[in-house]
């Protein structure tokens, strides 16, 4: 592999794994913070590319167009949603034992897949990305990289930042490492602890789904499209540790980069590859590789 | 203390002489569902040998059912071995990949192990489906079915019917005794304090990871009646639906007895059939995973439990009632009408 | 009290157990009883869209014809498979050995059809093939009782390999997904293609149904070929146009495909499927009197577009009124019915076919060409090509 194409294969790798980082940061919250194993996550990736497809043409007739309209539009939804998931149904798993919480979630996976069967149908779709970011950047002399990839990126690692910001530096993010440490302590010390988790559990979802309406011009929208990306995001959180953000990230990022390579370089066991570096570190460190927090 | 309820062994007994002698008044199609609702109780009992007695929840159930049946498969290739040649082959596949599994899973706990536990599932279909280890993602054919002598032969579907239903009741058989021996008491001690087992003596991690073989072995054998069954395996038999299928058999049925898990494979084979039915459902009934998914929610908000436990929860909620109303009464025995006492 | 609840419990399942499962039928031998046409495709999951096509362009010509073929009236029984070949044999038994069909059409998904193949191949049960492109189904589970009204996933691939060669080009990268619909397209274009002199350079390949094709694109860049050939369906085709547009590599590598790449996918593509140049068994813009009366049909009942899949639907049914003319209706007289549907011209809308000794159509492969949301056709790319059916011992 000559240099610009190694260099190239990087910029793959680091953007495929900064957008697994994206929805697989909001499974590591929930989890970490909150101890709910939530299965459906997702589908919340999946009704955030959905929304992409289906608030297009809304916000295009009401605020005249806009993409960052969009996204904002889906995100408020997303929170809304978030919330009033949490109060009805998740707030009941918190008391129960892991093995319900999975049950509970896998069927809430099959109910959130046939509503959007019923909603929306199942064909396939197309998103187009905004015209001021379709651009691409020429590399080398026969390809091109395009922007929409960098915008991505752009995204996740703003967003990256932004939860490290909120989590270190602000009292809410205080608050937030301090539940999930101690909750009846935190209860104690007079913090509405049940608000609290709404916040985060809605906080989680709005994440997701904000992956799924970025990622969505990139990929398509198609049925069954959660799934594959869940399973991703359990291994992820089993390589960088459970409600670590800086385990998730470099988590996906070691992802991104043996899913890239082995693509290349050992397209046979590419499918692998990834579930064999997750034993390797296993072997190594049963409990991930970072720390909560 | 061997103690075997009179209602449980009564209700066993039932069960299994049903399943004996349903084949001989169904018609080809039923035969071919209760096979299957055998098969698939000798994989829910061998996932309730690892949930319900030893509290381990493993999420990937359907890699050893899988690789039991691919290994069935992949050893007739070049013409059909014997029978038990075959089974055991399978069982061993199974039991092999358990170990491993089971040896690196066994170092997590709680909620890492059910990620993990996914996740190996997860390598073994990309090993089956994308490699040229399995047959990729079409599938391969079984092309002959095993033999023993000349009166067992397995293409025969009577006789693959009464070969299920022989290993389902010696599985179940082997599994009662098992729980009532001492390694089955220390699985449950196990379950119950981890720490406490710990602090006399044990080393739970050797008795958790032979817990863990002996049900990747179970249900090994139940992917080889699955493939001789069918004569076609392919990657889905490992995917995670099936493994999320097996924890609602057994929840459904009853977490924590043998009899809970055939229940469940029971009633949940009966439910898919129920939602997918145009006869109840009409045209929604394409989408019956919504029906599934709700009845799966709603089973164990409402059945923690299980079927198994139905009885347990009337009683104690007639108990319930019953001790209200004599509180009641003798709260306050002169005043308002009988009506309003209670009676 | 325990007892008694347990027994209740007890009575209670098998009462259960009774009522799902269906009264046994009444003897049917006399003629006018209906025949049962068991429907087994995809209601959920990727393919529904697909499996709800085909259904109707079966109902279709059954309709045309006031529901009765060959004075016999059609019953239609439906089961979902879910793309999921896991329960495609406990599906397929539900039809034959529950709803003791007449016979089986189905379904989309090749691991699908693969299991229902070898059901039919047991049962002997009647067996029209409306989707599923394995070469293995009229190849080595090929069997008197099983036909295809679709194609062979070797036949767009062969078709465009010598479209490929004739155009000039010399070097070729293929990609695809790693499963038997990609490896056998795959290994059409490449016998073609070589067979007219020219070079697959590198066969490149991701697991299916993976989609980051980023890395593989990048690796197309490299190597610079003149052109690529591809194999993908669905939400993958739809990406996959995006993402090579994307890199930059349209207009400077050409890319071919075969048809599922821009089929059903172009309003999701949209301008990056501009000019794309594909090979299938269909097309738009045939202008044949009996593709536009099809279409004309199909749009009024269904308000939608006919498809390739519509097409195959209303084919397998087609085959079906062919066989049962020539019987006049009695299905069993076998032999005669397969006789006959294996000699018959079927006046389909893609154009007039027939079947090869292995069931499979040999049929025209278009030519064609992206313009704005259609495929327009543009030529031949092969004419009368018949799936070698190698394995088939028919």
């Amino acid at each position: 592999m000559d240099p610009p194409t190694f260099l190239i294969q990087c910029l793959n790798a680091l953007q495929y794994g900064l957008l697994l980082f994206l929805v697989a940061s909001g499974l590591t919250l929930i989890f970490g913070i909150m101890g709910v194993i939530n299965l459906a996550h997702g589908s919340f990736y999946m009704i955030g590319a959905y929304l992409a497809f289906a608030l297009a043409p809304i916000v295009g007739s009401a605020f005249g167009g806009g993409f960052f309209a969009t996204l904002f539009l889906g995100v408020a939804l997303a929170v809304v949603l978030g919330y009033l998931l949490e109060w009805a149904f998740f707030s009941f798993l918190y008391e129960r034992e892991h093995l319900q919480q999975v049950l509970m979630t896998y069927g809430l996976i099959l109910v959130l897949e046939e509503l959007r069967s019923l909603i929306v149908g199942d064909d396939v779709h197309g998103v187009r990305a905004p015209a001021f970011l379709a651009g691409t950047i020429p590399l080398g002399e026969l390809m091109t990289y395009p922007v929409y990839r960098l915008f991505i990126s752009g995204v996740c690692l703003a967003l990256a930042l932004g939860m490290w910001f909120v989590f270190t530096r602000t009292r809410l993010g205080m608050m937030i490492r301090a539940g999930s440490t101690n909750r009846e302590m935190v209860q104690s010390l007079g913090i509405d602890i049940k608000f609290l988790y709404r916040v985060v559990f809605a906080a989680g979802v709005a994440i997701a789904v904000l992956a799924g309406m970025v990622a969505a011009p990139a990929s398509s929208v198609y049925p069954g499209m959660g799934n594959s990306v869940l399973i991703l995001c359990f291994v992820v959180v089993v390589i960088g540790g459970i409600g670590s953000i800086r385990g998730a990230l470099a988590a996906s990022l070691l992802i991104g980069v043996v899913d890239t390579f082995g693509k290349v370089l050992l397209p046979q066991a590419a499918g692998v590859l990834v579930y064999m570096l997750m034993a390797m570190i296993l072997v190594w460190r049963p409990e991930g590789l970072f720390k909560p927090g | 203390m061997a103690r075997f309820g009179k209602g449980k062994v009564a209700f066993t007994a039932v069960a299994f002489a049903t399943l004996a002698l349903w084949p001989l008044g169904a018609g080809p199609y039923g035969l071919d569902l209760v096979t299957k609702v055998m098969i698939y109780a000798v994989l829910a009992l061998s996932l309730e040998l690892l949930v319900g007695t030893t509290g381990l929840v493993c999420f990937g159930q359907s890699a050893f059912f899988g690789i039991g049946a691919y290994a069935t498969v992949l050893l007739s290739k070049g013409g059909t071995p014997p029978l038990l040649v075959l089974a055991s082959g399978a069982v061993l596949a199974a039991a092999a990949y358990a170990l491993a599994v089971g040896a690196l899973s066994l170092r997590t706990k709680g909620v890492y192990f059910i990620m993990v536990t996914l996740a190996f599932a997860q390598m073994a279909y990309s090993l089956v489906h994308d490699t040229p280890l399995g047959g990729g993602s079409d599938g391969i054919y079984l092309y002959r079915k095993p033999s023993l002598g000349t009166w067992i032969d397995l293409e025969r579907p009577l006789t693959l019917c009464f070969v299920a239903f022989a290993c389902l009741l010696g599985t179940f058989v082997f599994l009662a005794l098992l729980l009532r021996s001492n390694f089955g008491r220390a699985l449950a001690g196990i379950r119950i304090n981890e720490q406490r087992m710990r602090a006399t003596g044990f080393t739970t991690y050797h008795y958790q990871l032979a817990a863990f073989i002996l049900s990747g072995a179970i249900a090994g054998l139940a992917g080889f009646l699955f493939a001789v069954k069918d004569g076609f395996v392919n990657p889905e038999l490992l995917s995670w639906h099936l493994s999320g299928g097996v924890l609602i058999m057994i929840i459904l049925g009853g977490l924590g007895h043998l009899r809970g898990a055939m229940v469940g494979a029971f009633a949940f084979v009966l439910l898919e059939e129920l939602f997918q039915s145009e006869a109840v459902f009409g045209g929604f009934s394409r989408h019956w995973h919504l029906g599934l998914g709700l009845t799966i929610i709603g089973s164990v908000v409402l059945m923690p439990r299980g079927l198994v436990g139905l009885p347990e929860q009337w009683r104690e909620r007639l108990a319930g009632r019953r001790l209200a109303r004599a509180v009641a009464r003798r709260r306050a025995p002169s005043d308002g009408t009988p009506a309003e006492r209670g009676e | 009290m325990n007892r008694r609840i347990v027994a209740r419990t007890g009575w209670l399942m098998l009462a259960a157990v009774a009522a799902a499962l269906p009264a046994p039928e009444p003897s049917r031998a006399a003629e006018g009883a209906k025949i049962k046409v068991g429907l087994m495709l995809p209601a959920t999951g990727t393919y529904a869209a697909l499996g709800t096509a085909i259904e109707n362009g079966f109902r279709l010509y059954v309709q045309e014809r006031g529901g009765k073929l060959a004075g016999r009236e059609i019953e239609f029984v439906r089961v979902d498979d879910e793309s999921d070949p896991a329960k495609a044999t406990d599906n397929v038994n539900k039809l034959i050995k529950r709803d003791h069909v007449d016979v089986l059409v189905g379904s989309v998904h090749s691991g699908v059809a693969m299991a229902m193949a070898k059901a039919a191949k047991d049962s002997g049960t009647l067996l029209i093939v409306p989707n599923a492109g394995a070469d293995a189904i009229t190849g080595s589970m090929c069997a008197p009782n099983i036909f295809r009204s679709s194609f062979s996933n070797w036949q767009p691939g062969y078709a465009m390999g010598e479209v490929v060669a004739k155009r000039g080009h010399r070097n070729v990268v293929t990609i695809t997904w790693k499963y038997a619909a990609g490896d056998e397209s795959v290994g059409g274009f490449r016998e073609a293609f070589e067979k007219a002199g020219g070079k697959v350079v590198k066969e490149l390949s991701l697991p299916f149904p993976n989609v980051e094709f980023q890395p593989l694109l990048t690796e197309i860049a490299a190597t610079k070929p003149d052109a690529v050939y591809t194999f993908f369906a669905g939400g993958g085709a739809v990406k996959f146009v995006k993402d090579y547009a994307a890199a930059g590599l349209k207009g400077k590598i050409p890319l071919y495909g075969a048809g599922f790449l821009t089929d059903g996918t172009l309003e999701a593509q949209g301008p990056d499927a501009e000019g794309l140049l594909t090979t299938l068994h269909y097309a738009d813009g045939l202008n044949t009197p009996r593709d536009a009366a099809f279409r004309q049909s199909y749009a009024k009942t269904f308000k939608l577009p006919p498809d390739v899949y519509a097409v195959q639907g209303y084919d397998a049914a087609q085959m079906l009124a062919v066989g049962l003319a020539a019987v006049n209706g009695d299905l069993g007289r076998k032999a005669e019915f397969i006789a006959a549907l294996g000699k018959a011209p079927i006046e389909s809308p893609r154009a007039t076919f027939t079947l090869s000794p292995s069931h499979n159509p040999v049929q025209d492969i278009y030519l064609r060409q992206v313009v704005g949301k259609e495929n327009k056709v543009i030529g031949v790319a092969s004419k009368a090509l018949a799936d070698p059916g190698r394995g088939c011992k028919l």
